[in-house]
């Protein structure tokens, strides 16, 4: 069997350390030039909900470090802090402070930057040494810690919402009830976000119930978003779920015609093999061939009864990677993926100036 | 007085509350009997505090 391909027997896969041999053909060739040669990329299904793509020739620690990064290192903005004037509702301040976090906002990340602290800005405006000098020398730490809030970093929102009961209704009615929705939020511009957000800012979704009001009870708060990755809350994370997994490759080892092919085609619970007319006359012509190898969830009930095996061979190629990809916040998935491989990009440029840095202070010692 | 900034009481030196089981608003002052006008009912209920309170929505 051809390289990169490991097999799923009956009882465990096999071949699998031949399949993570390296190629022959590019031997003395360095990871770059082997990625060029062989990366292949193309898109199967694109939906608002779900984005399905192909990632081939590259190593799995690659793809599962994008798949990390997008569940957890993509920024998203959310609502991160709410400051309760009045709630009388029945839903504790805390638990509903926790399900404002959560709503998916309809705002671009990529329009806001990070919340620093007066540390942070600090370090960053002097370089290393000079930064921390200065950073030590700041006698009151609290102050540093403070968190630089401004209109580039910032969205607020305010919530109010009283039940009134309306004055024509029926005595004799179920008491009053009235929910507290996404769609209630109103955005208050700060600086110059009125221009910039003509459209204005609000949640992605409208009919998220927050909280169930009755007669005279009252919700009053502000909340205050911020930009945040899916590693410090989940509420950050752009994706419902990111995943890959490796290609199926199923080949039928001899020709399965006759009530045979009927058999494979009923025993696959995932209609993975089809029937089509071969050469042949009769039933006899009619053979089975692998349809739809891309359904197949490798559940192995085609090779269970005694002899399929040898018929039936079901394999993954391990260096083909179909990722499916579920946004769930204002980013499409498109951009998620975009924006997942700028940060692994970011990060091994991190990583090489470390080394460089430990070079040159091993070179001047 | 009030330095919580709840009770919403009036300038006649009241607190409101309340009532446990009508829901309307009593002003009850030091020496008045713990009771809803309304109602007659005896278990008052504090009001909320209306100075700002911050969470984290976590």
């Amino acid at each position: 069997m051809s390289k990169h391909i490991f097999e799923m027997r009956g009882d465990a896969p096999h071949r699998v350390f031949s399949a993570a041999k390296p190629d022959p053909a590019e031997r003395g060739l360095r990871y770059p030039e082997k990625v060029r040669r062989r990366l292949r990329m193309h898109c199967c299904k694109e939906t608002p909900e779900e984005l399905v793509f192909d990632l081939i020739g590259i190593d799995v620690s690659i793809a599962n470090a994008l798949r990390r990064i997008m569940l957890a290192e993509v920024p998203t903005m959310a609502i991160e802090t709410v400051y309760m004037e009045m709630n009388t509702s029945i839903i504790f301040d805390e638990v509903l402070s926790h399900r404002l976090g959560l709503v998916p906002l309809n705002v671009d990340p990529r329009t806001f930057s990070e919340v620093e602290t007066l540390r942070q800005k600090v370090l960053k405006e002097y370089t290393t040494r000079d930064g921390h000098k200065r950073v030590q020398n700041e006698e009151d730490a609290e102050e540093q810690e403070t968190e630089l809030l401004d209109e580039n970093n910032t969205v607020v929102f305010r919530l109010h919402r009283r039940c009134v009961r309306p004055a024509d209704a029926d005595p004799a009615a179920p008491p009053y009830t009235e929910g507290v929705y996404s769609g209630h939020f109103e955005w208050i511009p700060q600086g110059t976000q009125a221009e910039r957000f003509p459209d204005g800012l609000r949640p992605l979704h409208d009919d998220i119930l927050l909280a169930k009001l009755r007669a005279g009870q009252e919700i009053a708060l502000e909340m205050h978003c911020r930009k945040g990755v899916g590693k410090d809350h989940a509420k950050y994370s752009p994706v419902a779920t990111a995943s890959y997994r490796l290609a199926p490759r199923i080949t039928l080892a001899q020709r399965v015609a006759g009530a045979a092919a009927r058999e494979l085609v009923a025993a696959c619970p995932m209609n993975v093999f089809d029937i089509e007319d071969g050469e042949g006359e009769g039933e006899g012509g009619a053979v089975a061939v692998v349809a739809r190898p891309r359904d197949c969830t490798m559940c192995r009930e085609c090779i269970r009864p005694p002899g399929w095996a040898e018929r039936v061979t079901l394999a993954r190629e391990s260096n083909h990677f179909i990722f499916s990809v579920e946004p769930c916040g204002a980013l499409p998935a498109r951009v998620i993926v975009k924006e997942a491989v700028r940060v692994l990009r970011a990060k091994a440029h991190g990583l090489l100036a470390y080394f460089e840095e430990v070079e040159k202070k091993r070179n001047l010692t | 007085m009030d330095e919580d900034g709840g009770g919403g009481g009036g300038s006649s030196g009241g607190v409101s509350y309340i009532c446990g089981d009508c829901g309307t608003t009593n002003e009850i002052k030091a020496k008045d009997p713990i009771q809803c006008r309304s109602c007659g009912y005896r278990i008052m209920y504090k009001m909320r505090t209306k100075r700002l309170i911050q969470f984290e929505a976590r």
